[in-house]
């Protein structure tokens, strides 16, 4: 088991460009999709077979609830674990005329919450145009800040601000609570920079106590390893951040790492991936497979294609069926499709669960 | 592949010691599964203990189940370590104390001035 199977090659060392600037292999979704489809190569069976079993295949949507926008993959920072394969050198990033499409969707739903992700959201140049559109609509909206944004140019400051106006709900990941696992994951000097940028948020009143603006963290581990319970983790990041950095948030989410782009590149490179998917099936979980986030949430890519999440957006599995592009955007041909899947996707049915939202169960 | 007593793939089949006394192995595994629940110590705490006592009896198996175990439940490396120094200091407090014994039997035979 310590040996990847034959079939996958460890590729070239691991570097801060994006795979898509390295022209890395890993790059194309084509490549990832023939390493996760080939079960067989590491021994484990199919998802398919596994959803089979609790007739829960083929997968079927029960509703929009989440709108969750990639507006770019753009990125100031190079995580190691990214499945988008962000950076400072990614162009693609969602047109004015893209934003509109989405709002004129949303406004034909019912879906409570948008969630604007990246990259980092903030570098779209409509960015700010579009969450005040998306507010004016009633909508709640999730911004998936990646915190040295703010710091990172004078521009951004007063991001804070604009988030607090439109009580935008804050969700920064972090990795650890300290500086040596958060910088090998997310980059040297990415703590220091995210404890400030936490609080310059808790300054004007993200995460504190009897305030409604909302300051969540995300917690991916940072290595090939599943998150722990979410409860415990939380308790422990509130007490190491609050005694070591007076620094205050909301809820923590745990969220699985799937193997997809970057954090697929570092399974293979590390000889981990054999060894994490087959963790990732050991602890295949019904409960969580019943409640994963495909089933309420459609995710719309920089260019206006429709996917079933975030993860498959990167691997351009495009949603079934004839809504294909949000200016073709049809709620009820979309309520009638399957969902695709492959084997990235135990990482949402391991354990307790995982999804942009957290734990599951 | 070559051949050694410890394979981590015997790890997973930990459970199969039932196959051959099922009571006894049932009786285990419940004890077992008790004991690391939340109670007066935490489930965090219980961790560390598991990890320095699988290096204090140097169990491979434990050692690789306790480090998963700790890095899911976000232990850091300064936890781990300061763990192992504690099951280090009593191992080696264990051997020093004895000097006491040495050092009696050292007075007891050889002549003493003064």
């Amino acid at each position: 088991m310590g040996n990847p199977s034959s079939s996958i090659k460890k590729t070239d060392k691991m570097s801060e460009a994006t795979l898509k600037r390295q022209k890395h292999r890993l790059s194309s979704s084509e490549r990832q999709l023939e390493i996760l489809d080939n079960h067989e190569a590491v021994e484990i069976p199919a998802f398919q077979q596994k959803m089979e079993k609790i007739d829960l295949f083929p997968l079927r949507p029960k509703g929009i609830e989440i709108f969750q926008v990639n507006v770019g993959k753009m990125c100031n920072q190079t995580c190691k674990h990214c499945h988008v394969d962000a950076g400072p050198d990614r162009q693609e990033i969602m047109s004015k005329e893209t934003m509109q499409q989405c709002l004129d969707a949303l406004s034909q739903i019912d879906a409570a919450t948008v969630d604007l992700t990246g990259g980092a959201p903030e570098m779209n140049p409509n960015f700010r145009w579009f969450v005040e559109e998306i507010s004016k609509l009633g909508k709640g909206i999730i911004v998936r800040c990646n915190l040295t944004i703010i710091l990172s140019n004078p521009k951004y400051h007063d991001l804070p601000e604009f988030f607090k106006k439109h009580r935008v709900n804050v969700v920064s990941s972090l990795p650890y609570f300290n500086a040596r696992r958060t910088d090998a994951q997310r980059g040297d000097g990415v703590f220091e920079k995210s404890i400030k940028a936490l609080k310059m948020l808790n300054a004007i009143g993200y995460g504190m106590p009897d305030s409604d603006l909302k300051l969540d963290l995300v917690y991916n581990p940072s290595g090939a390893f599943l998150p722990g319970d979410q409860i415990e983790l939380e308790k422990q990041f509130k007490r190491k951040l609050q005694r070591g950095f007076e620094v205050k948030f909301n809820n923590l989410l745990t969220i699985t790492n799937l193997p997809v782009s970057r954090f697929l590149d570092y399974l293979i490179q590390s000889e981990n991936y054999e060894d994490y998917m087959n963790e990732l099936v050991n602890a295949f979980n019904p409960v969580a497979a019943k409640g994963v986030m495909c089933r309420n949430t459609l995710s719309i890519g920089w260019d206006g294609h429709l996917y079933d999440c975030d993860f498959n957006q990167m691997l351009e599995l495009k949603v079934a069926g004839d809504s294909k592009h949000i200016s073709e955007f049809n709620e009820l041909t979309l309520s009638k499709r399957n969902i695709k899947t492959s084997q990235h996707c135990y990482g949402c049915t391991a354990g307790a669960g995982s999804s942009c939202g957290g734990a599951t169960t | 592949m070559k051949e050694t007593y410890y394979n981590r793939e015997d790890l997973k089949k930990f459970g199969n010691i039932t196959e051959w006394q099922q009571e006894l192995g049932d009786k285990f595994f419940d004890y077992y599964t008790s004991v690391f629940k939340e109670g007066a110590l935490s489930a965090r705490e219980k961790s560390l203990i598991a990890l320095a006592v699988a290096h204090t009896i140097q169990c491979p198996y434990c050692i690789d189940a306790y480090t998963s175990d700790g890095l899911k439940r976000g232990i850091d490396e300064e936890e781990m370590m300061e763990a192992l120094h504690v099951a280090g200091a009593i191992r080696g407090g264990a051997s020093l104390v004895h000097g006491v014994q040495m050092m009696n039997q050292v007075k007891e035979k050889v002549m003493q001035g003064g």
